[in-house]
């Protein structure tokens, strides 16, 4: 254990454990699992200070979220160093949405400096912290009312030491955030998940309804044979706007998100005609309407939630795409609805 | 990749900038050089509106109206009619954006 400082005597500082860099098997695979939405929200640290190493009075102290995944990958990247780690009470959110909404914030950094005695633990005032929580902490803040001095380190984990060994100074490509390939992909089962489970069953529902309805009560198997076009589309619609649009952000025309999904669901649309099924369904002009005005609307409208996942995009910008969207997302649907019913009622010969 | 152009809410006024940098060293895009002991706006468009310029810029030099980015919470704040909030925190639901 880490030496603490001689004048704590009165109130010991408040160390919760030792941690090292190493990364267990058993780590990695809750990694995983936390990935794929398992146990996303419950996957936390206790806030407080840990140490990393053996640090002593002069080592470095980094503040940290207390989502178990960054506190991990912070831990992987300081292998070989000595450090304190400062962990706040994110509500087990990451860095950069905790700094927007403010838990990782001026006011939890200053509690946590003072439950922690940290003035005790080392004899310096430094406080170093990851980039993106500038977004919730007010550094001048800070110093004025606990006299540690803050610096924004890199936005990555992993420059930590170079930025250390550089004299704490950021190259340009420390301090911005990019959005590899890599970076999307990890972040598509937060897409995918609620697509499925969320709207995805009610829109199956609705789709076996419709075509199992028959003049004298519901028919399983002409629900099924009808249905399974328009369900088969659902899912090329969903896998569109929330696996592909993301995974070739930068390859799809247009900076708009609305625009990328309309563009990815046409193209995945097309190719989905290909299918027998599918192909099908489409000599019913009605139908083939249906498939060409919804589904790709569809997409464009999933593809247009991933905006809470980039590191890009602005407040102002998806208003602006919501304001214009909106209206024609509800247009598509409502004349997808009656597109169909009168399909239906044609069918029964009503009309 | 960059995302609309000119819709971004910032505004830098270089009269009240005293040069200290810290603009420069929060803004996860770049936005901000110095440049004769000022700062200097790069390209507007590709501010993400995070807020993090306009908090730490202690001259009153940057303002920005800053919130969440993400289509689900702005689509619930127009529903509510109060301000975009993200479902992140919303324990054990599978809605979580971030």
């Amino acid at each position: 254990m880490p030496l603490a400082p001689a004048n704590d005597e009165a109130a010991p500082a408040r160390i919760l454990g030792t941690v090292t860099a190493d990364i267990s098997r058993a780590e990695r695979w809750e990694h995983f699992r936390c990935r794929m939405g398992g146990f996303r929200n419950s996957y936390i640290v206790e806030p407080g200070l840990y140490a990393l190493g053996e640090p002593d009075a002069n080592a470095d102290v980094l503040v940290s979220a207390n989502y178990k995944l960054s506190f991990d990958s912070l831990r992987r990247e300081l292998s070989g160093l000595d450090a304190w780690i400062l962990v706040l009470d994110t509500k087990g959110i990451n860095v950069w949405c905790a700094a927007g909404k403010g838990t990782f914030g001026t006011e939890e950094l200053i509690k946590r400096i003072v439950s922690s005695r940290l003035d005790s633990v080392v004899n310096h005032r430094r406080l170093m912290l990851p980039q993106l929580g500038a977004v919730g902490v007010k550094a001048a803040e800070v110093r004025r009312r606990t006299g540690f001095k803050v610096s924004f380190g890199p936005v990555r984990a992993s420059d930590i030491p170079a930025y250390m060994n550089a004299g704490y100074r950021k190259t340009p490509g420390m301090g911005t955030v990019d959005f590899t390939m890599r970076d999307r992909l990890v972040l598509t089962p937060m897409e995918l998940n609620p697509a499925m489970k969320r709207y995805y069953p009610w829109f199956a529902a609705g789709v076996l309804l419709l075509f199992g309805l028959q003049r004298d009560g519901i028919l399983f198997s002409s629900a099924w044979n009808g249905a399974l076009p328009f369900l088969l589309l659902g899912l090329i619609a969903v896998a569109a706007g929330a696996l592909i649009t993301p995974a070739l952000l930068p390859y799809i025309p247009f900076r708009s998100f609305a625009l990328k999904g309309l563009v990815a669901g046409y193209a995945a649309v097309l190719l989905a005609t290909l299918i027998p099924v599918v192909s099908n369904s489409q000599d019913e002009i009605l139908l083939r309407a249906v498939t060409f005005l919804f589904f790709p609307a569809a997409s464009s409208y999933i593809a247009l939630q991933f905006t809470g996942s980039t590191t890009y995009t602005g407040m102002s910008g998806v208003k602006k795409e919501l304001r214009i969207g909106m209206p024609l997302y509800i247009g598509a649907a409502a004349i997808s609805l009656l597109l169909l019913l009168v399909y239906k009622f044609n069918e029964w010969g009503v009309i | 990749m960059r995302y609309l152009a000119n819709v971004t809410t910032l505004e830098y006024d270089v009269e009240k900038c005293t040069g200290c940098g810290r603009c420069v060293e929060v803004c996860p895009h770049g936005v901000f050089v110095m440049e004769e002991k000022r700062a200097r706006i790069t390209d507007r468009d590709r501010c993400m509106e995070c807020g993090a310029c306009s908090l730490n810029c202690e001259y009153g030099a940057i303002s920005v109206d800053s919130g969440v980015g993400c289509a689900a919470a702005i689509i619930t704040g127009m529903l509510t009619g109060g301000e975009p909030v993200c479902g992140c925190d919303g324990g054990g639901s599978s809605s979580s954006c971030c």
